[in-house]
């Protein structure tokens, strides 16, 4: 086709969708997902200040209905599920490094971990559950602080299946140095769901 | 505002500054109680988002995931932008000339010119007709010296059009067009110097006269 003939070309059918967006439609559609994600996560932020304002900060955890005794949290237990998760940060950052510089094994083995780790977070957040000693009836307390751990705990689960569909892609021989992105995508999700945990447990287990 | 995660590195890298912001709240509302705690957790909040906010210059080092794609076939891939200047004879010459002696693939992009008003408006078929009647232009001129060239309307923010004809067409080179200093808007946005400081790529700025070009043309 000449060139003139090729800037006429759309003359007899629509012209082609112009590309107006800095950024790719897969990467686009994440960002999108993770911002609506961040701000599903400020709802619930705002529900457990409004209750712990209103509550009033020097009765925080509040008292069991009834009794002297307050609720109590596993700060421990928590500070130690943080260090699970932020090790697993790492851990997916390894495995991306590690296919940039063609290593595979790497790759896998990065991937491996962080899955385990997140799956270790995952069945230790389970077990504080069912010791906690309150339930999501309990008070706002309990609303807001089983809203906002479980509403991270469901998206570790989504962030395990992307891993896990990742692993299964990189052991079965997927990626290179130069095609990545079905790990780098997953890779973002993941740290966004770390970021997340470490506003919770600073937010509802710390201050 | 430039965006905080281009890649899993800088989210990253982000991890890291909230995790580091966390332990400080923590240490915070330990120390002072709840009120100091929530104080720094808001300040360091609103620290972190006014910097991102404020970092608009891209940083060096990893590239962000849309500026990794590179042309899949062998041939040179020769990006221009030009407005008014597009058939101008001096921008003609300098494609020609870098497209000598090589199996060259060249994309105009004429970004379409128009006013605040009527792009909100979504007024912008004037702007587009006389966008694509300037690459029409180009195009004659470039095919008849034998140049593989194909054209399109770009957006009206001459560094946007840059990203989408990277990101489409996968550029070894840029050549981007202007009236001369004084006449020339985009000269006064400094286009040309940020873009070569958005682009690791090479960027050859061509100065075109038009007024001179049609003046000597007339004597001749």
């Amino acid at each position: 086709m000449s060139a003139v003939a090729e800037a006429h070309a759309h003359g007899d059918h629509p012209p082609a969708a112009h590309a107006s967006s800095r950024v790719p439609p897969v990467l686009l559609g994440m960002y999108l997902f993770i911002a609506s994600e961040a701000m599903l996560f400020g709802s619930f932020f705002a529900a457990y200040f409004f209750a712990r304002v209103s509550a009033g900060p020097d009765v925080w955890p509040p008292f069991r209905p009834g009794t002297e005794e307050q609720f109590h949290l596993p700060v421990y237990l928590a500070l130690l599920n943080t260090i699970i998760l932020v090790t697993s940060s790492f851990t997916v950052h390894w495995a991306l490094q590690s296919i940039k510089r063609e290593n595979r094994a790497g790759l896998i083995a990065g991937l491996g971990l962080t899955f385990l780790l997140g799956l270790t977070f995952l069945l230790i957040q389970a077990r504080e559950y069912t010791r906690l000693g309150f339930s999501p009836r309990d008070l706002a307390f309990g609303s807001t602080f089983y809203g906002l751990t479980g509403l991270h705990g469901l998206h570790v689960f989504v962030g395990l299946n992307l891993l896990a569909y990742a692993f299964i892609r990189s052991v079965r021989g997927h990626y290179s140095a130069k095609s990545h992105f079905g790990v780098e995508l997953p890779g973002i999700y993941w740290h966004f769901v770390d970021v997340m945990w470490i506003v919770v447990y600073t937010t509802v287990y710390i201050i | 505002m430039r965006n905080p995660i281009r890649s899993e590195a800088e989210a990253f890298s982000f991890v890291i500054v909230v995790g580091l912001s966390a332990l400080a709240v923590g240490v915070a509302g330990w120390l002072g109680g709840f009120w100091v705690g929530l104080g720094t957790f808001i300040g360091l909040g609103a620290g972190v988002v006014a910097g991102i906010f404020l970092r608009s210059e891209p940083r060096a080092g990893e590239p962000a995931i849309w500026e990794r794609s590179s042309p899949a076939d062998a041939r040179r891939h020769i990006l221009v932008i030009a407005n008014e200047t597009c058939a101008g004879r001096a921008l003609c010459d300098e494609i020609r000339y870098r497209a000598r002696g090589c199996d060259a693939d060249v994309l105009v992009i004429a970004p379409a010119l128009s006013s605040p008003v009527r792009y909100w408006a979504s007024d912008v078929d004037g702007a587009r007709a006389a966008a694509q009647a300037r690459v029409d232009a180009s195009l004659a001129a470039l095919a008849a010296a034998g140049v593989r060239v194909r054209g399109e309307v770009g957006d009206a923010d001459p560094l946007q059009a840059i990203e989408d004809g990277l990101r489409t067409f996968g550029a070894d080179e840029i050549i981007v067009s202007t009236h001369p200093p004084g006449r020339s808007n985009w000269l006064e946005r400094n286009v040309v110097e940020r873009a070569r400081e958005l682009y690791d790529l090479p960027i050859t700025h061509v100065v075109v006269d038009l007024e001179h070009e049609e003046a000597f043309l007339r004597s001749s």
